[in-house]
């Protein structure tokens, strides 16, 4: 189990260096740093002393220490136009996006578990056509239409919801329904297939030999088991919402990373830019390390195997 | 060498015949082969011109509404922009999109997806490293990068597609290669000193096509959701080219007065993703009956 | 082997009478089981033996009523379990009541039969918490080591909190014998309990059965192809081909006077201790499709005896008390 945790760390570890590298190269391979990193209306002094910072006249594997032990450090640079470091910023800004993809996920799998387990015990019924449907019209939209159509209907027409903002429950509802509206059908059909190859297995039918009532069949013994394949893939969704809160965010002017980000995108406010990527790739990383180990605590078979 | 060449007559492929015609999913084809027809013709086929702004006729709703034209059937968006002939136009975006998309990070997947299984060891381990790395940095973030470092343009979209979306289709060819190589005609090319480049091409490409056609089916909604949530946040095609995104993101100001201008360039968006994915769906039910997870 | 008579009253503990079971598909209806009559004692094993497809997984499945779902249906016969027809009796009924603690039953597969997920205690817990609703978990956890014990896994309080993959194949089968019979049910249905395991497994697990019917007088059900298990193990045996039962009788008069050519062939097909043969003997072709099954003698087609008569069912003939078959050669004896 230890090396199975040690093993995972690592792997995360590398993937995070490796991010770093792949935006630094991108941006050394783009255009000037120095520009890019400091207001237009610098002053030379300015630039001659962020050349240093960076090591330009370095190679170009040292530059990359320079970047790396700056940002290990927690130095992103500094906010031009925040007037504080990119990090500081960020991470001010992370609880929203954090909570506002958490409901984003917590909707998809609450709708899509569901609807794959009564897709799977009554496959071929209504249920089953229904819930296809919906999964199919769900990943046929960009979750920013969603969110438009969503303030459409429900607060210009309706006047129900908030149409943006942040601060009360009411406010996350439309954001985490337009953000988890897209991966529903994916889930939906992994926890079907996964159902039904449970369902069918010889445990579920000892279990109706021993006298088990159906409900306990079906959401205890066979829950756990089809929970599987989705817990591994879950990583890859969070990870798609936290890509995900980019645009809604926009849209519902929410306060997180996301709009921070791109709101830096056109003011040219490159720090904020780039420490926003490497941070959004820390906490991916660091949510499929989280969601790896987990699903060693859910199925024994893989605390020992690995 | 002779042995080798029957040997890669025996390579199974699929076939279809008269009862999988059949049940083509004619539909999706109909609306993908419409999308086609938008992107080629779509200067002739356009009731009005998609970029000319017309003021006095601003913000008309569709003509089944009251106060609608059928001049303007999906009625106007706010600078009086024919929608209808605008997501005409727009199509063509999306085709260049989705095409490009299929051949470049198709193409790159592929091969490296083929190399990484075929010599295993330290080129495996390489190209899959590079894939996970791929995999930590969200699309969309890097979209973001290189519009800041790059203008906003339909070629940063592209860049960004093909740096992104070949991670997916490296992954699956390496799986399916390292089961190609297992088999007796390969191992006989490989023993018969046959090159690695006519290994790859004439031995492993053919037979993992089928897996390629349908990845790339299965991503072109993907792609195009992507381009257009691109658009849509200013970041990809900009004025005065038509994207649905970039309508969408023309018409958000106007939210609460042209419903419209909202829901229509969404629709176009959502049958065609739709159709796509159907015929992703159709092409994996028919070319891949093991029902692996793709 | 015999002895085992002492809980026997004058009613039999099941009665099937004329049961037909079939398989709705897409292709036509299966009839799989096609008027298949038997009675077991309390405290005796019968051993149904046949190929596979012969309809005697589906006749043990008919009894628990765990059919295939949709395509398998019960359309006529009785099954009288102590004297009430359970045919008739509602899924919900069945569950709650019959399933666990009156019928119950041990799968072929021990890998499969275990939830990878979930501790044998838990597992081993199901029994107990479906049917003996006022237990506590301390109550629960006493009976399961119990039930461990009985089916001799050595330790039993230190390997309650193991997990099926900790086990082997043969730890995994005793446990799941133990799951079966935990809630004291009076008919265990064993299908082919055996042959997913090691040669010296099988011969523990056999004895493990007779071991716990001795102990706790249940009645068993031996479904197997193997007639040597059928030996080993039965009082009684019965002799399924394509649907049907060809003979019947006490394991004895079955194994010493095979009547029907079709038992006849399967004891050739035993390879026998010291007796060194040129090949093992197999009986030629193949069983007729239970689609449209052929209205004569099913096993016709493959028999060495074959006769004109043969294309007419034969009556079921009475050889000596309690051993019986159907077949035309047999009809003078009558």
């Amino acid at each position: 189990m230890w090396t199975y945790i040690l093993k995972r760390l690592l792997h995360g570890l590398f993937s995070i260096i490796g991010a770093s590298l792949l935006i630094f190269v991108i941006t050394r391979l783009t255009g000037d740093p120095v520009a890019m990193l400091l207001p237009p209306e610098a002053t030379e002094e300015m630039v001659r002393q962020m050349r240093a910072t960076l090591g330009l006249d370095r190679p170009i594997w040292e530059q990359y220490l320079i970047f790396a032990s700056h940002a290990l450090q927690g130095d992103l640079g500094m906010s031009y136009r925040w007037e504080m470091p990119a990090l500081t910023l960020l991470l001010d800004r992370l609880p929203a996006t954090i909570q506002l993809a958490s409901a984003g996920l917590l909707f998809s799998i609450s709708v899509a578990v569901p609807l794959g387990v009564l897709s799977a015990v009554y496959r071929g019924s209504w249920i089953d056509r229904v819930g296809k449907t919906l999964a199919m019209a769900g990943q046929a939209m960009p979750n920013f239409w969603v969110g438009l159509i969503l303030i459409l209907v429900f607060s210009v027409s309706l006047g129900w919801l908030p149409a943006y903002g942040s601060g009360s429950f009411r406010h996350l509802i439309l954001p985490a329904i337009a953000l988890g509206s897209y991966p529903v059908a994916a889930q939906t059909r992994i926890v079907r297939s996964s159902m039904l190859d449970v369902l069918d297995s010889d445990y579920i039918k000892m279990g109706r030999i021993l006298g088990a009532s159906e409900s306990v069949l079906v959401w205890k013994y066979a829950f756990r088991n089809a929970a599987v394949p989705l817990i591994t893939v879950l990583g890859v969704y969070f990870a798609a919402m936290l890509g995900g809160t980019f645009v809604v965010e926009v849209i519902f002017a929410w306060p997180g990373v996301g709009r921070t980000v791109v709101e830096a995108v056109f003011a040219r406010d490159f720090p904020v830019v780039q420490a926003g990527v490497l941070f959004t790739s820390v906490v991916f990383v660091t949510v499929n390390l989280l969601v790896d180990l987990s699903y060693g605590v859910i199925d024994p078979r893989a605390r020992v195997n690995v | 060498m002779s042995s080798v060449e029957t040997a890669t007559i025996s390579a199974p492929r699929a076939r279809l015949n008269l009862s999988a015609i059949m049940r083509l999913p004619f539909i999706p084809i109909f609306i993908l082969s419409v999308l086609v027809i938008c992107a080629i013709f779509g200067n002739q086929l356009a009731p009005h011109n998609p970029t000319a702004l017309n003021l006095g006729m601003a913000l008309k709703p569709p003509g089944w509404v009251e106060g609608g034209s059928w001049a303007y059937p999906l009625g106007t968006d706010n600078l009086g922009r024919d929608i209808l002939s605008r997501i005409i136009a727009g199509a063509r975006i999306s085709v260049i999109v989705a095409i490009y998309a299929i051949i470049v990070s198709g193409g790159i997947g592929a091969i490296f997806g083929m190399m990484a299984g075929y010599f295993g060891r330290t080129v495996d381990t390489v190209i899959m490293r590079i894939v996970d790395i791929q995999m930590s940095v969200p699309a969309l973030a890097l979209a973001l990068v290189l519009a800041t470092l790059l203008r906003p343009s339909l070629s940063t979209v592209l860049i960004v597609i093909a740096i992104t979306y070949w991670s997916w289709y490296a992954r699956i060819v390496r799986a399916e290669v390292i089961s190609l190589k297992q088999r007796d005609y390969v191992a006989l090319a490989r023993i018969a000193g046959v090159s690695t480049p006519v290994i790859f091409i004439r031995h492993l490409l053919p037979n993992i096509m089928n897996t390629l056609l349908v990845l790339a089916t299965l991503q072109v909604g993907q792609v195009i959701i992507f381009e257009a949530s691109l658009s849509f946040l200013g970041l990809g095609i900009q004025n005065p080219d038509v994207s649905w995104g970039l309508m969408l993101a023309d018409a958000r100001s106007y939210i609460t007065v042209a419903w419209w201008a909202i829901t229509m360039p969404g629709i176009a968006i959502m049958l065609t993703c739709l159709a796509a994915n159907l015929f992703g769906d159709w092409m994996r039910d028919t070319f891949d009956p093991k029902r692996r997870q793709l | 082997m015999l002895a085992n008579n002492r809980q026997q009253t004058s009613q039999p503990l099941l009665e099937v009478n004329d049961l037909q079971t079939h398989l709705v598909l897409g292709r036509g209806t299966l009839k799989a089981v096609d008027g298949v009559s038997f009675s077991l004692n309390r405290g005796q094993t019968l051993g149904i033996v046949g190929e596979s497809g012969s309809g005697k997984t589906l006749t043990s499945m008919s009894i628990i009523r765990l059919l295939p779902k949709p395509s398998g249906r019960i359309v006529g016969g009785s099954i009288k379990f102590d004297g009430i027809d359970i045919v008739s009796l509602p899924e919900k009924e069945i569950a709650k009541n019959w399933r666990g603690n009156r019928i119950s039953m041990v799968l072929q597969d021990p890998l499969t039969s275990l939830n990878p997920v979930y501790s044998i205690a838990d597992q081993l817990g199901q029994p107990f918490r479906y049917h003996y609703k006022d237990m506590s978990r301390r109550e629960i956890r006493d009976a399961s080591i119990e039930m461990l014990r009985k089916v001799r896994i050595p330790a039993p309080e230190k390997r309650l909190a193991s997990y099926p993959h900790q086990f082997s194949g043969g730890m995994r089968q005793r446990a799941v014998i133990a799951m079966a019979i935990a809630a004291k049910p009076e008919l265990l249905i064993a299908d082919e309990p055996t042959s997913a395991l090691d040669v010296t497994i099988q011969i523990q697990i056999m004895d493990l059965f007779r071991k716990l019917q001795e102990e706790t007088g249940v009645s068993i059900i031996m479904i197997t192809h193997d007639m040597g298990v059928a030996a080993q193990l039965c009082d009684r045996v019965a002799v399924m081909y394509a649907g049907r039962i060809v003979e019947i009788g006490d394991a004895r008069d079955i194994f010493k006077r095979p009547a029907h050519p079709y038992t006849q062939g399967l004891l050739q097909s035993i390879p026998k201790i010291g007796q060194r043969q040129k090949r093992l003997y197999a009986i030629p072709g193949q069983p007729p499709s239970l689609f449209n099954p052929p209205k004569g003698c099913r096993f016709a087609d493959r028999c060495p005896h074959r006769m004109p008569k043969c294309d007419v069912y034969p009556p079921t003939v009475e050889l000596e008390s309690g051993h019986s078959a159907a077949c035309w050669l047999l009809e003078s004896k009558a």
